[in-house]
C-alpha cells in the first residue's frame, strides 16, 4: 500500500500534486455520461427492481406450519412461476410469509394449494393477500419532500458558512451527480428499491455534502485572500486546496466504506435480502461516487464558476505577470552569465 | 479557559466528559431501579417481534370504500399512533381493502383504542343519564318494576327504546372504573347504553342513548375559537364550531326541533330534561353531550360551555378526524416474533464488529498509536450513543430499528472522519515544523471549524429526515443525529483534550516512530523551517493584508510556503513550456 505520510506530504508541499481542475473538462465529460446513462440504463431496462412495498405484490401468510423451511415455500411459488424470486420469510413462531409478484387469480390458486401441500398445513391456514403500494408511495412522497427541505436549506447554509452561493451551487450539482449515478447503479444491479435503499439514498447526500463541506473549507482557506497573492491563480489554489485534502478523503471514504462493506458482504451473503443489504449497497455505491465527485466535480466546479470573475481574472494576470517577470529575468540573469 | 494552560484545560474537560457520562449512567440507573428503565435499549418491531393488526373498514349503510377514504383513515391513524411517541408504527393499506398497523411490543390499551377510535363517530339523542357509578347491587331495581316498552319507539329520544335490558345494563354500569373489555360495536340502529370518562372538570356520566341520528360523515368541518358575545365581542369563552353537509344540515335540523321541545319544555333551566341533550359518541363512547339550546337551521351548530382552550382543540379535532365515514374493526391480530429480527440483529452486529474491527486496523496502519486514540474515542461514543438510546427508549419511547442499527454503523465511518479531519491537520501543522504541542492546537482551531460545519450537513439531514419522512426512515434518522451529536461531544470532551496531554508525553512529544506523528516522516525536517520561508526574488510577500483576513490569510501564506516555492519553480517551468506550446500549468511530478 502506498505509504501515505509521505504521500501525503507530497501533496501538501505539493511536490506531487493531481491536476483536478486543469482536466475539469474531461470529468464533466465523464461525469455527464455517466449521469446519462444512469438516466438511461433504467429506462431501457424497464424501470428499477421496485420492492413489494412499492410495486405491491402477493403475499402468502402459512399458519401452523410443520416445518419453518424457506426452500419448501420458494419451491411451491417456483412450480407454478417457474423463475420466480419469492420472498420468503418466518414472521411468527410457525407462520410463514411468502412475497411473490403481482399474480393472476390462477396461480395465486395454484401457489395456495402448492404452499398447503409444501408446508403440510390445511386450506384455511393459508392466506394471500395483495400488498397495496399505498406504504412505498408514501415513503416516496415524504422521502421526496424531506430531500427537497434538505437541500434547500443545505445550500442556505452552505451559501452562509461559505459566503459565496457559488460554493454552495457547487456542492449540490456535485451531490446531485452522485444522486444520479448511485441511482443509476441501482437501476443496473438487479437490487430491489424498498423503503431501506431510499433512507441509504438520503443517507448518501447528507455524505456527498458532508465530504464536500470538508473540502470546501480547505479551498476557503487557501483562496481566503487571493487577490492580495502574486503567487497562484484561483484555479491552482484550488486544486493545490484538493491535493492538501487528498488524504483525508481517502482516509474518510475508506474508513466510512469498511463498516458499510461490512454490512453488504456479511449482510448479501448471509441474510440475503433484507433492510441491511438494500441499505448498505446504496452507501457503497453513494460513499464512492461522493467522494469522488467532490474531488471530481464540487471542486473543480467551484474553480470554474469563479474564475471568471473580472477580479480573478485580474489576479490571474497578475500571477502571470510576474512569473513572466521572474523568467524573463532568470533568462536575463542566464544571459548575463554565458555574456 | 483562555487564562488556564492548555493542560489544565484538557483535564478538566476530561472531568467535565466523566462527569457527563456518569449522570447519563446514573440517570439510567435511577430508572432502571425504578422500574421503568432497562440497561439495553428498546427494541422496534423489526427486531423485538410485535402486534400486526389488520383492520378492517366497516362502512355504514353497506356503502363501498374508496381508494381515497382508506388513504386518508391510514393518515389519521398514523398521525395518531406517531404523536403517541416516537414508536415506529407502520400504517399500510392492504388491496385497498383492508389497513394494516404493525406496532413494536404489545400496544397499551389506550393505542389500541386510539387506532380503532379513529373513524367510529356518530350523533345520539339523550334518553336517559345517570351518575357515573355502577347502581349498587341491592339497591338495583327490582325485576318487576323494570321499565317496559308500553309502544313502538316513535323516534330517537322516545323512552320506549328502554327494555327491561337495556335497563338492567345501564344500572350496572360503571363508568367510574370502567371495564377494559372491548364490546361488539353498537348497532347505529339499535339504542346504546354508554359512559362518558370523567375528565378534569366534570365526573363520568352513564347515558342510554337513542340510535343513531346524525353520522360523523355528515360533518363537512370543525373549528374551535373564542365565543362572541351578544355584542359581537370576543368572550373568554372557548367554542367548538360544528359545519355539517345538506345531509347532515336536514337532519339536524330535525333532531334539535325535537330536543328544543323537550328543553323549551322544561323552562329552559340547567336541571332540564336530558332529552334535550344530544352525545357525540366516538367509538362507543361520549365525548360530549350538549344540551339544544336552540334550533338549528343553518348546519353550523356551535358547541360552548366550560371549555378550555385544549379541551375545545380536542373536541374540535375529535370531530375532524370523526367525520371520516369508516370505522374498524379489528380482523386479526398478530404477534409477530422476533426469530427473524433477531437475525438480522445479530448478523447486523456482527458486521458492525467486523467494520469496526477493519476501521481500527486501518486507523492503527494510517496513524499507529494515534490510531489508539480513534479506537478509544470511537468507544467513548459508543457508549454515550448507547446511553443516550437506553435513556430515550425510556422517557421518549425510543425503539432502536434494524435501519437504527444500521445508523450506527454507518456512524462509526461518520464519527471516525472527525478524527482524520483532526488528525490531518496536526499533520500539515507539523510539516510546517511545528513543535506537536503547538501542532496540536493549531490544528485543533482549524479542524474544529471544519468539523462543525462538516457535522452541521450531518445534523440538518437527520432533522429534516425525522421531521418529514415516515415509519422506518425516522428511526435511522434519529440514530443519525444522535450519533452526530455523540460524535462532537467526543471529538470535543475527549479527543483533543487526550491528544493536548499526548501532545505532552515523550513518545509523541518527540515523535516515535510509531507515534503517528513522527515530523520526519510528515517530511518536516527542522532545517526546512528556516529555509521554507524563503521567498524566490520574484515572489513578493503579500503585500497588503487586510486586516480582517489576517489571521485565515497569514496563517495560509505561512504554511504554504514549501508547496509554494516548488509549485513556483514548476510554474516557471510550466509557462515556459507554454510558451514553447504547451499549457498545463502544473504537472504531475514522476518520482
Amino acid at each position: 500500500m502506498v505509504n501515505f505520510s509521505t504521500f501525503g506530504n507530497e501533496l501538501y508541499t505539493g511536490k506531487r500534486s493531481y491536476d483536478f481542475v486543469g482536466y475539469k473538462k474531461v470529468w464533466f465529460l465523464v461525469a455527464g455520461i455517466a449521469v446519462a446513462l444512469s438516466i438511461l440504463i433504467p429506462i431501457f431496462k424497464g424501470g428499477f427492481n421496485l420492492g413489494i412495498e412499492f410495486r405491491g405484490g402477493s403475499e402468502f401468510t402459512v399458519s401452523n406450519v410443520q416445518s419453518t423451511e424457506a426452500s419448501r415455500g420458494e419451491k411451491a411459488v417456483q412450480e407454478v412461476v417457474p423463475g420466480a424470486v419469492p420472498r420468503v420469510a418466518n414472521v411468527a413462531g410457525n407462520t410463514m410469509r411468502i412475497q411473490t409478484d403481482k399474480l393472476s387469480d390462477d396461480e395465486t390458486l395454484q401457489i395456495k394449494q402448492g404452499l398447503t401441500k409444501a408446508y403440510g398445513v390445511t386450506d384455511n391456514e393459508v392466506t394471500s393477500t395483495f400488498v397495496g403500494p399505498t406504504w412505498g408511495a408514501d415513503v416516496t412522497k415524504q422521502a421526496l419532500i424531506g430531500l427537497a427541505i434538505f437541500v434547500g436549506l443545505a445550500a442556505v447554509l452552505m451559501a452562509l458558512y461559505f459566503r459565496t452561493w457559488k460554493m454552495s451551487l457547487s456542492a449540490i450539482v456535485g451531490m446531485a451527480v452522485t444522486m444520479f449515478i448511485t441511482a443509476g447503479v441501482y437501476g443496473l444491479s438487479d437490487f430491489e428499491v424498498t423503503p431501506s435503499a431510499i433512507i441509504g439514498f438520503l443517507t448518501v447526500l447528507s455524505y456527498s455534502l458532508y465530504d464536500t463541506v470538508v473540502v470546501f473549507d480547505k479551498i476557503r482557506e487557501n483562496t481566503a485572500d487571493i487577490q492580495a497573492s502574486t503567487r497562484r491563480t484561483f484555479a491552482e489554489e484550488v486544486n493545490l486546496a484538493i491535493n492538501q485534502t487528498l488524504v483525508r478523503s481517502i482516509n474518510t471514504m475508506v474508513v466510512a466504506i469498511l463498516p458499510v462493506g461490512a454490512i453488504l458482504f456479511i449482510g448479501a451473503g448471509l441474510l440475503g435480502a433484507g433492510t441491511l443489504r438494500d441499505l448498505s449497497l446504496a452507501l457503497f455505491v453513494g460513499i464512492l461516487v461522493g467522494t469522488a465527485a467532490t474531488i471530481f466535480i464540487a471542486a473543480p466546479l467551484y474553480a470554474a464558476l469563479r474564475q471568471g470573475e473580472p477580479d480573478l481574472v485580474k489576479q490571474a494576470k497578475r500571477v502571470e505577470q510576474r512569473r513572466a517577470d521572474a523568467a524573463a529575468k532568470t533568462a536575463a540573469q542566464e544571459s548575463a552569465a554565458t555574456a | 479557559m483562555a487564562r488556564t494552560g492548555p493542560k489544565k484545560s484538557a483535564i478538566r474537560m476530561l472531568v467535565w466528559l466523566g462527569v457527563l457520562i456518569a449522570a447519563m449512567t446514573a440517570v439510567l440507573a435511577g430508572g432502571t431501579m425504578a422500574g421503568q428503565a432497562s440497561w439495553t435499549p428498546k427494541l422496534a418491531l423489526d427486531l423485538e417481534g410485535g402486534t400486526q393488526m389488520i383492520l378492517a373498514p366497516k362502512v355504514e349503510g353497506g356503502s363501498g370504500i374508496t381508494e381515497d377514504q382508506l388513504n386518508q383513515a391510514v393518515a389519521i391513524i398514523r398521525q395518531r399512533v406517531d404523536g403517541s411517541g416516537v414508536a415506529e408504527a407502520e400504517i399500510s393499506t392492504q388491496s385497498g381493502r383492508n389497513v394494516v398497523v404493525s406496532l413494536p411490543g404489545t400496544p397499551a390499551k389506550e393505542t389500541r383504542a386510539l387506532i380503532q377510535a379513529s373513524a367510529d363517530m356518530n350523533f345520539r339523542p339523550v334518553i336517559q343519564t345517570g351518575a357515573g357509578a355502577a347502581v349498587p347491587a341491592e339497591s338495583r331495581t327490582p325485576e318487576d318494576k323494570l321499565p317496559k316498552p308500553t309502544a313502538a319507539p316513535a323516534n330517537s329520544s322516545d323512552e320506549n327504546w328502554i327494555t327491561p335490558e337495556i335497563y338492567k345494563q345501564f344500572e350496572a354500569l360503571d363508568c367510574v372504573n370502567p371495564s377494559q373489555d372491548k364490546q361488539q360495536r353498537s348497532d347505529p340502529a339499535k339504542p346504546l347504553v354508554t359512559c362518558e370518562p370523567a375528565t378534569a372538570t366534570s365526573p363520568a356520566i352513564k347515558y342510554i342513548l337513542g340510535p343513531v341520528e346524525v353520522k360523523g360523515s355528515n360533518i363537512k368541518s370543525s373549528s374551535f375559537q373564542l365565543q362572541r358575545g351578544a355584542q359581537g365581542a370576543v368572550t373568554n369563552e372557548w367554542a367548538v364550531n360544528i359545519q355539517f353537509d345538506d345531509e347532515g344540515t336536514a337532519k339536524f335540523k330535525e333532531v334539535t326541533e325535537r330536543l328544543y321541545q323537550f328543553y323549551s319544555a322544561a323552562g329552559g333551566q340547567s336541571g332540564s330534561d336530558p332529552k334535550a341533550q344530544f352525545a357525540i359518541v366516538l367509538d362507543d363512547q361520549v365525548i360530549s353531550a350538549p344540551r339544544s339550546l336552540a334550533v338549528i337551521t343553518d348546519g353550523r351548530p356551535q358547541i360552548t360551555g366550560g371549555f378550555t382552550e385544549e379541551s375545545a382543540k380536542a373536541l374540535s379535532d375529535q370531530l375532524r378526524f370523526g367525520a371520516l365515514p369508516i370505522s374498524f374493526e379489528i380482523q386479526s391480530e398478530q404477534q409477530i416474533s422476533a426469530t427473524l429480527g433477531g437475525e438480522q440483529l445479530r448478523m447486523g452486529m456482527l458486521a458492525g464488529l467486523i467494520g469496526l474491527l477493519l476501521v481500527v486496523i486501518y486507523s492503527l496502519f494510517q496513524y499507529r498509536a494515534l490510531g489508539f486514540v480513534t479506537v478509544a474515542s470511537l468507544v467513548i461514543a459508543g457508549v454515550i450513543t448507547f446511553l443516550a438510546i437506553a435513556i430515550l427508549g425510556w422517557t421518549e419511547n425510543y425503539r432502536l430499528s434494524l435501519a437504527g442499527v444500521a445508523g450506527l454503523i454507518v456512524a462509526i465511518g461518520q464519527t471516525a472522519d472527525s478524527f482524520i479531519v483532526y488528525f490531518e491537520r496536526i499533520r500539515d501543522e507539523l510539516r510546517e515544523g511545528r513543535g506537536l504541542v503547538s501542532a496540536v492546537e493549531n490544528g485543533w482551531k482549524r479542524a474544529k471549524r471544519t468539523i462543525l460545519a462538516s457535522k452541521a450537513v450531518n445534523l440538518l439531514a437527520a432533522v429534516v429526515l425525522f421531521f418529514v419522512a415516515v415509519g422506518n426512515v425516522r428511526g435511522f434518522a434519529f440514530t443519525l443525529g444522535l450519533t452526530a451529536i455523540a460524535d462532537l461531544i467526543v471529538v470535543f470532551m475527549f479527543t483533543h483534550p487526550t491528544l493536548q496531554l499526548l501532545a505532552r508525553t515523550k513518545f509523541f512529544g518527540e515523535g516515535h516512530r510509531f507515534s503517528g506523528l513522527d515530523p520526519k516522516r510528515l517530511g518536516a525536517v527542522p532545517l526546512y523551517r528556516g529555509a521554507g520561508r524563503l521567498r524566490t526574488p520574484d515572489d513578493k510577500p503579500v503585500a497588503v493584508v487586510r486586516a480582517k483576513n489576517t489571521g485565515a490569510a497569514a496563517e495560509a501564506e505561512r504554511r504554504m510556503t514549501i508547496a509554494e516555492r516548488r509549485l513556483a519553480e514548476k510554474q516557471e517551468q510550466a509557462q515556459q513550456e507554454q510558451l514553447a506550446g504547451t499549457s498545463k500549468s502544473t504537472s504531475k511530478e514522476g518520482k
